[in-house]
């Protein structure tokens, strides 16, 4: 396969892979902002769970 | 318990009976709705004024205007009955009213019908008999004149209808008359087209039995839908 | 209406979850590979389109996504209504962001599909403004929920408004059609589908499918941790991140 004949597509490469990037950084952001929230949950919750200690 | 003076006749000790209860809620919303009849003539206003700026914006060659028409006095109906409907709910549940209407022992499907009729009396029906007046400005020919009334008789029922889902659903919220339109703006498109679209075929000489017939259905289909929802988003609203 | 009790709870939902994960994630994973080799590499370029079709491998299954989402948004709001399960509550709370998501992804690929094809950045072909107007819908869903501090009422109100929507998408879909067949000009075609090659069609569905299962995967993601910081005065909870750290 010809990379560079790839990379044009034709003349349309700046719409496909607008389009194909585009979508990978939807993909990566829905995956991207769970994890981080992940982290802060754990973060809140120990936290929650320390002053819960203390002030049992 | 003494005898409180009410709008009814009824016995304050006594659960009316269901027409009754009906009736008087009708005849209540309406003579409320009008001590404070600001309420219920600025959106008709805004409705004048809103359509009034388009020749502003773009100029007052008749045929251009003529174009148009429809499509704008569609669209200010659309926002001028956004703009009115926060008044359905709010009030009443201010003042406590509205949490009585969803304990007593009536449906509340009924009785939040029953207070959207009144205020599409008050809000819808001067829109549609404003209109033809706001149609000459616009330049719409005599011809269509009646298709532009009887789509709006049709179609500002269902505004209405659609809105008070968009109301109670954000009762008592900060986002208020915005939220609501965001809500309810999108729902309101396929009559919006319908209804445009009868205005605009009849000047273009298209046969429209079907877009009212289609207006008819929405309209069917808001009269058995919307006041359930409604009356469901008021529960979830005020526990 | 007991293995209800017991699926529905949120600590074995938050168990499962866990293990299913990292497998749907890797089904994902190899459904978009899958898709995107027979899709970028396979698929030969089509008579009339030439090699800006193969946007259509997005931009098609990013539509469908956005419509399967919302649909499923509806009816997890319809169940958490009807029998009070506050799995499904979350569930549909969540849909929203990647709903929207894969809504907005379909509006813009199918911009950039349309401008090497019509020579604009924007038409309104009947399918890009019905998805415009579910882009509103679901921006409406989630301004409703942001609005509402009890989580209990605004999973309620979402889901009834959710409700309202999904019946209203039929009727919407159907105005913006026949709308569209009314007012189009004569060169705007539909970005219509080229006439499927059953080298396009594989492509395809695997790209829907792996949409669908990485949906599924976020969905689980993020689900846990609602779930995690919702049931934070519970005891397995503090066992749980004990044990962790």
């Amino acid at each position: 396969m010809n990379w560079s004949e790839f990379i044009h597509m034709g003349g349309y490469g700046f719409y496909v892979w607008s389009s194909y990037g585009l979508a990978l950084l939807v993909l990566l952001l829905n995956l991207y902002l769970p994890l981080r929230r992940r982290k802060s949950v754990r973060r809140l919750l120990h936290e929650f769970l320390r002053l819960k200690e203390q002030t049992r | 318990m003494s005898k409180q003076k009410s709008y009814c006749s009824c016995n304050s000790t006594d659960v009316p009976g269901f027409l009754k209860a009906i009736g008087c809620l009708l005849r209540r919303d309406l003579t409320v709705a009008l001590r404070r009849s600001t309420d219920v003539l600025t959106p008709l206003v805004f409705f004048i004024i809103v359509v009034s700026l388009f020749p502003l914006g773009l100029g007052p060659e008749p045929s251009v205007l003529r174009t148009i028409a429809p499509g704008v006095i569609w669209v200010a109906a659309l926002l001028a009955t956004m703009l009115s409907l926060n008044r359905l709910f709010a009030n009443d549940h201010a003042d406590g009213t509205l949490e009585q209407m969803v304990l007593s022992p009536h449906p509340l499907t009924i009785l939040v019908l029953t207070k959207v009729a009144a205020h599409w009396m008050l809000t819808g029906l001067p829109l549609v008999l404003i209109s033809p007046l706001l149609a000459v400005q616009m330049n719409l020919p005599e011809s269509a004149m009646g298709t532009l009334i009887f789509s709006l008789l049709l179609g500002t029922p269902v505004l209405s209808l659609l809105g008070a889902v968009g109301a109670a659903l954000t009762l008592g919220l900060r986002g208020g008359g915005v939220l609501v339109s965001l809500l309810v703006l999108p729902l309101y498109t396929p009559v919006l087209i319908f209804g445009a679209g009868a205005v605009a075929g009849v000047t273009a000489g298209i046969d429209i039995e079907a877009h009212f017939s289609l207006l008819a259905a929405f309209l069917a289909l808001a009269l058995s839908l919307a006041p359930w929802a409604a009356a469901a988003a008021l529960r979830v609203s005020l526990d | 209406m007991q293995y209800m009790h017991k699926y529905a709870s949120p600590k074995f939902f938050y168990t499962l979850a866990g293990k299913l994960t990292p497998w749907i994630a890797a089904l994902t994973a190899l459904l978009l590979v899958a898709g995107l080799y027979l899709g970028l590499f396979v698929a030969p370029a089509d008579y009339q389109q030439g090699e800006s079709y193969r946007i259509m491998f997005i931009h098609v299954p990013a539509a469908w996504m956005s419509m399967f989402i919302y649909v499923c948004m509806a009816g997890a709001g319809a169940i958490a209504l009807v029998w009070n399960v506050k799995l499904f509550e979350m569930f549909a709370g969540n849909c929203a962001p990647v709903g929207a998501s894969f809504t907005f992804l379909a509006l813009v690929t199918g911009s950039l599909w349309g401008k090497p094809m019509w020579g604009a950045w924007w038409a309104w072909d009947a399918r890009l403004t019905s998805e415009l107007i579910l882009f509103f819908l679901y921006i409406g869903y989630m301004a409703l929920e942001a609005s509402i501090d009890d989580p209990r009422r605004a999973a309620r109100a979402s889901a009834i408004l959710a409700l309202v929507g999904v019946v209203n998408i039929p009727v919407i879909h159907f105005s913006v059609e026949w709308w569209n067949t009314l007012h189009q000009p004569a060169s705007v075609s539909k970005i219509g589908t080229p006439s499927i090659h059953p080298s396009m069609l594989a492509p395809l569905l695997l790209m829907s499918l792996g949409f669908t299962f990485y949906f599924f995967t976020v969905a689980l993601m993020r689900m846990r941790n609602e779930i995690l910081e919702r049931e934070r005065h519970t005891t397995w909870v503090a066992q749980l991140l004990e044990s962790k750290s």
